[in-house]
């Protein structure tokens, strides 16, 4: 592949890590509106949707990242820098794990909707290499959000979930994404949704300590309702 | 560069819109319209990728070829039926006049692109689709009757052997034609054009295409590009004569033309 460009040099600015690209005040606005119009236009281009999160969250992305310092678990996190990839993830042995487990929920999760955790866009418009961390750590736990809310990965349960993330990070694009996302569902879903679901999922964000704040990757063994418990996610209707 | 078009491929003709707000046709329109080329042109359309000059100029050639057989034909007014029916029948099935283009390109995806684009168009007769280098171009010499490059010579390597190739290929009394992002030396539109080059099309390239390296890149290689003069400079030292150029838009595309002589 091309090597990656030279910066402007009036910029005056300089990669901060592999895959960053700095951007102008103005290129980041024209960035988050373009990103949330195409969004909206074509739903698989999930690489608008992460783009839309790295430039709307300058205000949330260093909260996120306090809330993270403050906390042992979180300090330990932002420390080792551990990341979600099947390179880095012993899927035999999360399989052979107990029912209920989060390794063994999580995986079962992963295969039932065909996912993997390694279709994650790697950050390109955060300018700061930590909260460059903060995000894709975000992103890499995603996945197991679904995993504790027992959502799937249909419209619906992204829906729901990011109702949860919106309450728990206050990432605008999280936020528009639970705004906007029902849009696309039908009136029988939107009731559940809007009767049920969302309210649970505002209740569990509220009540919850910071999602990011679990080191998962020590916890496989854990079953997932005593994680639940132990975060203050309510159980899922 | 061969991997930047490779990923631009196929929304290239999406970014060429939003990139220039559709205003790529209309220039493209004018370089046809400055050919003027008449049925029977030979034309050798080099990094033409997708196929837009090419269109360009058979639905040219075919609409004067129509203006040519509606004259014939009113001579036609006192000769027996099946004179006319006759004359008729043979021009009908010669309504580009034996026109042709080839369209070259370094390529492959971009040629792709371009076929499934004249299939979908429905051109058909009158078109050819070669994989070449500019710089040395699978051709015998003195062959064609007009020569295109339009928003091609920017990314050769060695526009000199670029330039040298289409002299070769050109039939004497041929005509070189390129058409190119130039130099703005307007102060103030260069200034503006320069804010939106660097500030939005990396963007529409990230939102539309996904990507965003490509397209800063292409800015780049425009500021790169000599200006007018300069190409005027180095036309005329493949061997061209009467090499002028016609500013667009204030300089932000320039057509150059040269003969063979």
């Amino acid at each position: 592949a091309e090597e990656e460009e030279e910066v402007e040099e009036d910029e005056g600015w300089h990669r901060l890590y592999p895959g960053h690209i700095p951007t102008s005040p103005l290129q980041k606005a024209l960035l988050a509106a373009g990103s949330a119009v195409m969004a909206l236009w074509d739903p698989y281009r999930h690489d608008m949707v992460a783009v839309l999160g790295e430039t709307t969250g300058c205000l949330a992305l260093p909260n996120l990242r306090d809330k993270m310092k403050h906390h042992p678990e979180g300090y330990r996190i932002l420390q080792e820098r551990p990341r979600i990839r099947l390179s880095t993830l012993d899927m035999s042995r999360l399989r052979g794990l107990p029912d209920g487990s989060l390794g063994r929920e999580y995986v079962r999760f992963l295969e039932d909707n065909k996912v993997s955790p390694d279709t994650r866009m790697p950050p390109k418009f955060v300018d700061d290499e930590e909260l460059a961390y903060v995000i894709q750590r975000y992103r890499e736990v995603h996945d197991l959000m679904h995993t504790l809310l027992g959502m799937p990965t249909n419209m619906l349960g992204e829906v729901v979930v990011k109702w949860f993330e919106a309450v728990q990070t206050g990432l605008p694009m999280c936020v528009l994404g639970a705004a906007f996302g029902p849009v696309r569902l039908s009136t029988r879903k939107l009731q559940v949704l809007a009767t049920e679901l969302v309210p649970w999922a505002i209740r569990s964000g509220l009540n919850a300590s910071c999602v990011l704040n679990v080191y998962y990757e020590q916890r496989w063994e854990q079953p997932v309702e005593s994680l639940r418990e132990e975060i203050g996610i309510f159980p899922p209707p | 560069v061969y991997q930047v078009f490779e990923s631009v491929a196929k929304k290239y003709d999406v970014m060429n819109d939003s990139m220039t707000l559709g205003i790529h046709r209309v220039w493209k329109d004018i370089l046809i319209h400055k050919m003027n080329p008449s049925p029977g042109t030979l034309l050798l359309d080099v990094a033409g990728g997708t196929g837009d000059i090419a269109f360009r100029f058979m639905n040219y050639v075919r609409s004067v070829r129509q203006r040519q057989l509606q004259r014939k034909l009113k001579h036609l007014q006192d000769l027996s039926w099946q004179e006319i029916f006759e004359s008729y029948q043979k021009d009908k099935f010669n309504s580009l006049g034996d026109s042709q283009v080839i369209v070259c390109d370094i390529n492959r995806e971009m040629l792709k692109v371009g076929k499934q684009k004249a299939q979908h168009l429905g051109y058909s007769e009158g078109l050819s689709w070669v994989l070449g280098n500019a710089e040395e171009l699978p051709f015998d010499d003195d062959k064609f009757d007009v020569y295109t490059i339009a928003f091609g010579i920017r990314n050769v390597t060695r526009i000199d052997l670029a330039l040298q190739e289409a002299y070769r290929v050109l039939k004497p009394g041929g005509r070189f034609l390129c058409l190119e992002f130039s130099h703005v030396s307007n102060p103030v539109l260069s200034r503006l054009y320069d804010l939106y080059s660097f500030q939005v099309i990396p963007v529409l390239g990230e939102v539309i295409a996904g990507d965003w390296k490509s397209y800063q890149y292409l800015v780049e290689s425009i500021r790169q590009f000599p200006p007018q003069e300069e190409l005027k400079a180095m036309i005329e030292d493949a061997g061209f004569f009467k090499v002028d150029y016609e500013n667009l838009n204030f300089g932000i595309v320039a057509i150059h033309s040269g003969f063979k002589l």
